[in-house]
């Protein structure tokens, strides 16, 4: 009672203080509860009403806030000491998968433990900017050519088993949540530059690495009027969704391209594209700026992070997350190739909903470690 | 140098305000990175949205046109004869388009006026309700009659938003009587979708499960077509622009005579059982029939979970395929095998005459072998052991021959391993030998066991298919897998015959070895003492068989074993095995009847109504 008493006296309502004692940062919250309702309301429509859908996609949205709410309860050093640990357990996991995983829709993705079963692809999302971080928060920064090589083969092993299960969009953010971290940890520009052309000159190999269908999507990308009854439908009838859609748009539950089923997969990956079509530019800005919101107070607590660690995880989660949104509403603009990457905490579905809130949870918890606090 | 000891000495420190300021500018480079993409994406936004606006506007208002797939028709399945099994029928069905109903229970209870309508029927359709698009047909009651569709369209204008479509289903002329060979039809669930190639499967709702359905999916099914239609706003098809017509799947015409099946199955009257008749000269499966069957069209139009429990824990076991996965002990069918085995390898005193007293004695145990005979078959040789199927005799050659030698005779006939018949399911029954009891349970093999294996009883198991190509393979000296797929028609070609391949030669030391085994089993049908004279009499035709009877409860050592005192399902199982004609074997047969007590009572006269009508049609078509 007293307690609460100074508190009202130092001027903190007592919401703050709950907000406070739960490791809650409110603006974030606030951010992420307006982008999943703008969610909810755009999938209502892309289902095709179905009460169904809503009533899974809100039992999962409760879930990963659960999980959120356990994540930011987690202090920064903790999760530090058992990073390594998480990224030895997070490799046998992708290696389990890779021998003898469940074969579930073409791909081999799923671990099944007996009890529990999950993708070890998706935990590695959280693991690999921690993994990086207590690498490079280990020795002073900035690192060095070995160090940085070091690290790059760290974020390299498992990006390459996630490609090869094959799912291409789950390597893609995995890989560059660790490079993320090579970089914020102070690589030096004339190595990311050397680095940059490697990487150019080892895209062949990739591309005769790639499978069918996968190198086909980049064909088409480059080119989708080549094949508008296949791969190429999918981006021509996105952009139609997009366009059609105006600065207005046709209104809620009026989109004509997502009703009359002219647009694949509208509630999973092409969702943005219902959004576009029946909210227009006005939607879309709308969606943009709660995204642009999140990052950048995400980047703040980043910043403002008490040490090297909490630092580039929170920095790496930030950008991660950046990372998705621009994958997903380029892909379906046709700016990139379709690579199957959610729209983040608006697509059906999805373990990728659990992973983003812990990192949330995670990030919270950073932006809320006050020990020892600098002042 | 001075410089590179001063770099050296800093890292060996954390600089802290230092490694804070890279990670400042870091993540303001990022940022600033970040918002440039994000003025990209913006930038290409504004253009989809407001520059080029009209154009996909335009595209948008003339995207009416659609690509719809199309099912294919799948392949009919006829028998030998051209006699249609599996054909697809129109079946009416009531839809109900969500959208354009004003008030749903208004509708529903007055449908239910005019249409009989059931509980499951409206909880499937509230169901569907929930999953489906408002603007899509869902489908309230399958299979309507005319009388129902023609009481609808009288009402019809009294419920907007209700119609009826018309759909192609399966039908199965033949239902029960066919469906443990064709399978059934069944709604493609989520492991079917794992095996398929979804894109040819758009615009299919059902997939062959079980038997020949499910085994030629990929031949029945075709190839999926494409329709570009015009829509209206509404969704509606206004004209067909362009259509790639489905190709339809293949037909299929079965090595199986569908007068047989039914000869045998009606032969088998109220009782349990399998029937499996094989042309030995090639494989080609003529009957095979498993009792009861259940109705394949309730799997086709959907079964509901109360009436498949029914099926499942029916005491017929109507879901269990008798011929394919029944296992049980051979019996005493086994006896003319073991004895060609132990005259092949010249097992020692195999040529000696033995005296049954009713039972047989290992040294040095108390324990009496019985024979079915209790009064013994006095001094009998191999051929007049089979004849009159004597135990004692069988022991004695068990215990010769050893439980390894007479395992890997018997594993030349196809026992203890699948046939590889092109349907899938099959068990692979059970040939122990000492090494099996060593793995599997842990124990060494005793004497004893030897004994009881001789005749057929113990831990060997065999199927009605194994039994009937384990009787071709001694009718002809040769293995040929089981077969029902005899040729494929293509749509619009000629009808192409299958190949009957992996034919294998069973190893033949002496002929004459064989003629003898071959007339003491023509001796079971037509000797004096044959265990099956009675089903062998007044036959114009030799065949050649051996009875059996399988144990389904052990009678202990002081226990008679009394028919008529023992409840039904614990009698004995009744077999017969035969091929006819004796000389020039053109069908071998295995008949069991599930607790039918004496394999010359209960199974070889069924055996004997599908040989007789067998040769009739033969002589009909040789007369034609």
């Amino acid at each position: 009672m007293l307690h609460t008493e100074t508190q009202f006296i130092r001027g903190e309502s007592f919401t703050r203080v709950i907000f406070r004692r739960l490791h809650l940062d409110p603006p974030l919250l606030l951010a992420l509860l307006m982008l999943i309702g703008l969610g909810l309301t755009v999938l209502y429509s892309a289902s095709g009403q179905s009460e169904t859908m809503m009533v899974r996609q809100s039992i999962r949205l409760g879930v990963a806030f659960v999980v959120m709410l356990v994540f930011a309860q987690v202090p920064p050093h903790q999760l530090r000491m058992w990073s390594p640990w998480l990224y030895g357990l997070g490799m046998v996991g992708l290696l389990m998968v890779f021998y003898f995983g469940d074969v579930g829709m073409g791909a081999q993705r799923w671990l099944d433990l007996g009890f529990i079963r999950f993708q070890p692809s998706e935990v590695m999302k959280l693991i690999m900017p921690m993994t990086m971080a207590w690498y490079f928060a280990g020795k002073p920064l900035p690192p060095g050519f070995w160090r940085l090589l070091w690290a790059a083969i760290l974020a390299m092993m498992p990006m390459v088993l996630i490609a090869k299960q094959p799912d291409l969009g789950t390597a893609v953010l995995v890989g560059s949540a660790g490079f993320v971290c090579l970089f914020l940890a102070g690589m030096r520009w004339r190595l990311i530059i050397a680095g940059g052309v490697a990487v150019m000159s080892l895209m062949p190999l990739l591309w005769h690495n790639m499978h069918g269908y996968q190198q086909r999507r980049v064909l088409t990308f480059i080119n989708p009027e080549s094949d508008p009854l296949g791969a190429g439908y999918h981006i021509i009838q996105s952009k139609i969704a997009i366009g059609s859609g105006g600065v207005y748009g046709k209104g809620w539950l009026n989109g004509t391209q997502s009703h009359l089923d002219f647009l694949p997969e509208r509630t999973t990956d092409f969702i943005f594209s219902v959004l576009a079509e029946e909210f227009g530019l006005f939607g879309v800005l709308l969606l943009l700026t709660i995204y642009a919101f999140i990052l950048f107070r995400s980047i703040r607590i980043a910043i403002r992070a008490r040490d090297t660690y909490s630092r580039i995880v929170a920095g790496s989660l930030a950008l991660t997350f950046f990372v998705y949104v621009f994958v997903n509403v380029g892909m379906v603009s046709g700016l990139l190739p379709v690579v199957g990457v959610p729209l983040p905490l608006v697509s059906y579905g999805g373990t990728s909903m659990v992973t983003l809130m812990a990192g949330f949870g995670i990030l919270m918890s950073i932006g809320s470690d006050r020990r020892f606090s600098p002042g | 140098m001075a410089a590179k000891s001063f770099m050296s000495a800093r890292i060996r420190l954390h600089d802290r305000q230092y490694e804070l300021n890279i990670f400042r500018s870091r993540a303001v480079f990022a940022g600033a990175v970040c918002v440039c993409i994000m003025l990209l994406l913006l930038g290409r936004l504004i253009y989809l949205q407001v520059v080029n606006h009209e154009l996909f506007s335009t595209l948008s208002l003339n995207n009416r046109l659609q690509l719809k797939a199309i099912a294919p028709t799948r392949g009919l399945i006829y028998d030998r004869n051209g006699i249609v099994l599996a054909e697809n029928r129109p079946m009416y069905l009531l839809e109900v388009t969500p959208e354009e109903v004003t008030d749903m229970e208004a509708t529903l209870s007055g449908l239910s006026e005019v249409i009989n309508l059931s509980v499951t029927d409206i909880e499937r359709f509230r169901q569907f309700l929930r999953d489906k698009r408002k603007f899509e047909a869902v489908p309230l009651r399958f299979n309507l009659d005319e009388t129902e569709v023609a009481h609808f369209a009288i009402n019809r204008h009294r419920f907007p938003g209700v119609d009826i479509a018309a759909r192609l289903t399966r039908y199965y002329p033949f239902g029960a009587s066919m469906v443990h060979v064709l399978g059934y039809m069944g709604r493609i669930d989520q492991r079917d979708l794992d095996n398929i190639d979804e894109s040819n499967y758009r615009a299919t709702t059902h997939i062959g499960k079980l038997g020949i359905e499910q085994n030629y999916e990929a031949e029945l099914h075709g190839t999926a077509g494409y329709q570009q239609v015009e829509v209206n706003v509404q969704g509606r098809v206004l004209r067909v622009v362009e259509e790639n017509p489905p190709i339809p799947g293949k037909d299929l015409y079965l090595t199986l005579d569908i007068h047989l099946q039914q000869v045998a199955e009606e032969a088998l009257g109220e009782e349990s059982g399998a029937v499996v008749a094989i042309d030995p000269r090639n494989g080609a499966v003529r009957v095979l029939v498993s009792k009861p069957g259940y109705d394949p069209h309730d799997f086709v139009h959907g079964i509901s979970n109360k009436e498949f429990n029914a099926l499942q824990n029916s005491p017929m076991r109507p879901l269990f395929n008798r011929a394919l996965t029944g296992q049980y002990p051979p019996g005493s069918t086994l006896k003319p095998i073991l004895g060609l085995g132990a005259l092949e390898e010249s097992v020692e005193g195999i040529g000696e005459r033995v005296h049954c007293r009713g039972y047989y004695r290992l040294a040095g145990d108390d324990r009496r072998y019985r024979d079915w005979k209790k009064q013994g078959h006095g001094s009998v040789d191999l051929s007049s052991a089979i004849e009159e199927s004597c135990d004692v005799f069988f022991y004695d050659l068990a215990y010769r021959m050893g439980i390894d030698a007479m395992a890997a005779y018997l594993g030349q006939f196809g026992l203890g391993r699948m046939t590889g018949i092109d349907i899938s399911g099959e068990k692979k029954g059970l040939i122990p030998t000492s090494n099996w009891k060593r793995e599997r349970m842990g124990m060494v093999w005793f004497p004893g066991e030897t004994l009881i294996a001789g005749i057929g009883q113990g831990y060997m198991l065999a199927t009605p298919l194994q039994l009937a190509h384990a009787v071709a393979g001694l009718a002809t000296g040769e293995s040929h897998r089981p077969q029902l797929l005899a040729a494929m028609r293509a749509p619009g070609k000629e009808t192409v015959p299958v190949t009957f391949s992996d034919t294998a030669l069973i190893p033949v030391r002496r002929k004459e070895n064989w003629r003898y085994i071959r007339e003491a089993m023509e001796a079971v049908v037509h000797g004096k003492r044959g265990t099956a004279r009675g089903a062998g009499f007044g036959a114009k035709y030799r065949f050649a068989g051996k009875t059996g009877t399988a144990q389904v409860i052990s009678i202990a050592q002081d226990e008679e074993y009394d028919e008529e005192a023992i409840a039904k399902r614990h009698r004995d199982h009744a077999w017969f095995i035969a091929y006819a004609p004796a000389e020039s074997p053109r069908l071998a047969i295995a008949v069991l009847v599930e607790n039918g007590g004496h394999g010359s009572s209960a199974a070889a006269p069924v055996a004997r109504k599908v040989f007789d009508r067998f040769f009739e049609m033969e002589a009909a078509n040789v007369a034609h």
